[in-house]
């Protein structure tokens, strides 16, 4: 008894002992969620339009094509051709990027990576903290660092829209706060929509399944449902004769 | 008369004219109508035919998957993908053969605690249990090269971690780990071979013990909630008194379980197919990596009670061995136990005691083996490691002292 006194005692602790270790007074910025809506076809069609327009040229979605892009998000092909697909590439090829490898190892020391699976590799909640913890960092060769990947070697892509926050920390090197810099287009409300659009279109191209899986799902469920009524049934009916 | 079977088809011609060459008839009377299961079958019951369905729905899904699959380490990941977004229900494939593997193990455990619970593994049924846990070997192995094939970062670091127990095996040990990679490394050869054990060799081999498991089941019938052997108290018919016909009273019973369990395996399927990182790890959504480990390396979660032992273990060839003997303790049960009395309803405190400290160890276990080696998650594992083989060292001693009850001539059963 005394043994399993122990266990149960053990056990009651090792609950608690798991926030224990992610503690450390985790700064508010880890604790940020995307809360993007899968089902807000609006959002997922200006968040093509901002990868189109400034991750496309150095990340590829490389098993994603233009046209099941359009399908799914309800754009013509004709405005997919106008507006999204860049000139040269067809309406059926996969979102590849324009940068050579060559080139981009040049730049940034590193090819940038292929975003396809990366909501589903490290969350949405991750891109949506990547796209929003970039500071100046005098230091760093691009002019901006990351607090959800230091050292990271992207340059601050959106600086222009954000404009350049300054990141504040205590005497312990730990994130304190971000302090503004230099202003963007966007307020912050603008630039905190723009990302959740962007990481919302991210989540899709992840899987693009996710779309409609839900909704057949709530069918299949509901079939299963019907049949196993009627299978009891049938069981109660027969099993009357066990006594 | 003569003509009966050679002559123009009369009526039910065509099934005198079958079973004249194929015994089906015969077999239907012998294997379900004619074949007695105990009528006091509980919740417990519902887990072999639901292994059975989960197998189905492996082999099937798993035909279709290898028909856009490309076994390759340049190929592996990227087929994959083009199954869940270019192959038309390829998503849904896909995700029934990952959900099914992960239910294939919630099913077998629970199928294994049953045995567990009354004592289904005791005399005359060891063969029964062994056959059962050497399908249960291979369904582990099965799963493991099943893991492998995506190729994912988890895929290659999981396979690397995996082999190398092998290279604990003194003397032979890295010689042996060349051999089964086909390579240096996890490479290329490796995924070729796991595929072709994954594909063929396996499914072969657990269809075959899974025919023994249900012809060694037959020949003594199934045990039950009681633990009373039924085939004791025959009646005027010769049939046993608490037996009913296996159809249509458990086909029909099996049926309803089936529906409940696809309810549960098709919410998952379509609500939450990656069930939170634990049926689907995030890190196997990266191509495999040999310059990038994941932060850190954990099996799926039917593994982690036996990787938690592995690493409770500070010497890593003990560890090995310890894991090793976890999963094979089972296979002592049957000479282990020394109880005069199967089910557990009519054992004593110290049989019920044992039976929860290992319940308890074998689920912390698999929470530690999920967790980081750290801390105090080390010395948890440790004194659940300790639990778990005390529960089988022990067991000859504990049986033989535990306070029984009076087992009941008859099953007992309220309609």
């Amino acid at each position: 008894m005394r043994k399993l006194a122990i266990i149960v005692t053990a056990l009651a602790l090792a609950a608690p002992a798991t926030f224990a270790a992610g503690g450390e007074g985790a700064a508010p910025w880890k604790q940020w969620h995307a809360g993007n809506e899968l089902g807000d076809r609006a959002s997922l069609q200006r968040g093509v339009r901002n990868f189109m327009n400034y991750c496309a040229g150095c990340h590829s979605l490389k098993y994603v094509r233009y046209q099941r892009i359009g399908n799914d998000l309800g754009i013509s092909d004709d405005v997919m051709k106008a507006n999204l697909v860049p000139p040269g590439a067809k309406i059926t090829d996969y979102v590849l990027t324009a940068m050579p490898e060559g080139l981009a190892n040049a730049s940034f020391g590193i090819v940038p990576p292929d975003l396809s699976l990366i909501t589903r590799s490290k969350g949405t909640d991750y891109v949506y903290r990547f796209l929003k913890t970039f500071y100046a960092d005098p230091a760093a060769a691009t002019g901006t660092n990351n607090l959800a990947l230091a050292g990271t070697a992207m340059p601050h892509v959106l600086s222009d829209l954000q404009g350049v926050q300054h990141a504040v920390f205590g005497k312990d090197g730990k994130f304190e706060q971000f302090e503004a810099g230099v202003s963007g287009q966007y307020t912050p409300a603008q630039y905190d929509a723009f990302v959740r659009d962007t990481v919302n279109f991210l989540e899709y191209a992840g899987e693009p399944a996710k779309l409609s899986r839900a909704t057949i799902g709530v069918w299949v469920v509901l079939y299963l449902l019907l049949f196993t009524a009627i299978a009891w049934l049938l069981k109660q009916e027969y099993w009357k004769d066990v006594h | 008369m003569a003509n009966a079977a050679e002559g123009p088809a009369a009526k039910g011609g065509f099934r005198v004219w079958l079973n004249k060459r194929l015994p089906v008839d015969e077999f239907v009377q012998n294997q379900l109508v004619g074949y007695y299961a105990p009528k006091n079958f509980n919740v417990w019951y519902f887990f072999g035919s639901l292994a059975l369905v989960v197998f189905v729905i492996q082999i099937v899904t798993g035909i279709f998957l290898t028909m856009n699959y490309k076994p390759g380490a340049l190929t592996a990941f990227d087929s994959v993908e083009y199954i869940m977004r270019e192959v038309e229900w390829g998503w849904l494939i896909r995700y029934m053969h990952s959900t099914g593997a992960s239910m294939f193990f919630i099913v077998v455990y629970l199928h294994m605690y049953r045995a567990l619970m009354y004592g289904s593994y005791k005399a005359p049924r060891e063969l029964l249990w062994l056959i059962g846990m050497f399908t249960y070997l291979a369904l582990m192995a099965e799963a493991f090269f099943g893991y492998v094939l995506p190729w994912g970062n988890m895929s290659f670091w999981g396979a690397q971690v995996i082999v190398n127990l092998f290279g604990t095996i003194p003397g032979i040990g890295p010689g042996l780990v060349e051999w089964i990679r086909g390579d240096y490394g996890i490479a290329d050869a490796t995924l070729n071979r796991f595929f072709a054990l994954h594909v063929i060799a396996l499914p072969l081999a657990l269809a075959l013990l899974i025919v023994l498991h249900l012809v060694a089941l037959r020949q003594n019938g199934s045990n039950n909630p009681d633990g009373v052997e039924i085939k004791s108290k025959l009646g005027a018919n010769g049939k046993p008194l608490d037996g009913i016909p296996f159809h249509p009273y458990y086909t029909l019973k099996d049926l309803v379980g089936i529906g409940v369990f696809l309810i549960g395996f098709a919410i998952v399927v379509f609500f939450v197919p990656t069930f939170g990182g634990l049926f689907l790890e995030k890190p196997n959504f990266e191509p495999a990596n040999a310059l990038s480990t994941p932060e850190h390396i954990a099996p799926v979660w039917y593994f982690t009670p036996y990787y938690a032992i592995l690493r409770a273990v500070p010497d890593q060839r003990l560890g090995a061995l310890l894991m090793g003997l976890a999963v094979l303790a089972f296979l002592f049960l049957p000479w282990l136990d020394r109880s005069p009395v199967k089910s557990t309803r009519y054992r004593g405190w110290i049989w019920k005691l044992a039976l929860a400290v290992f319940t308890v160890s074998f689920l912390a276990l698999m929470y530690l083996g999920l967790m980081p080696a750290e801390g105090l998650y080390v010395t948890l594992a440790r004194i659940f490691t300790t639990a778990y083989f005390a529960f089988f060292v022990l067991m000859p001693f504990y049986t033989r002292i535990d306070p029984v009850k009076a087992v009941p001539e008859r099953v007992t059963y309220h309609a």
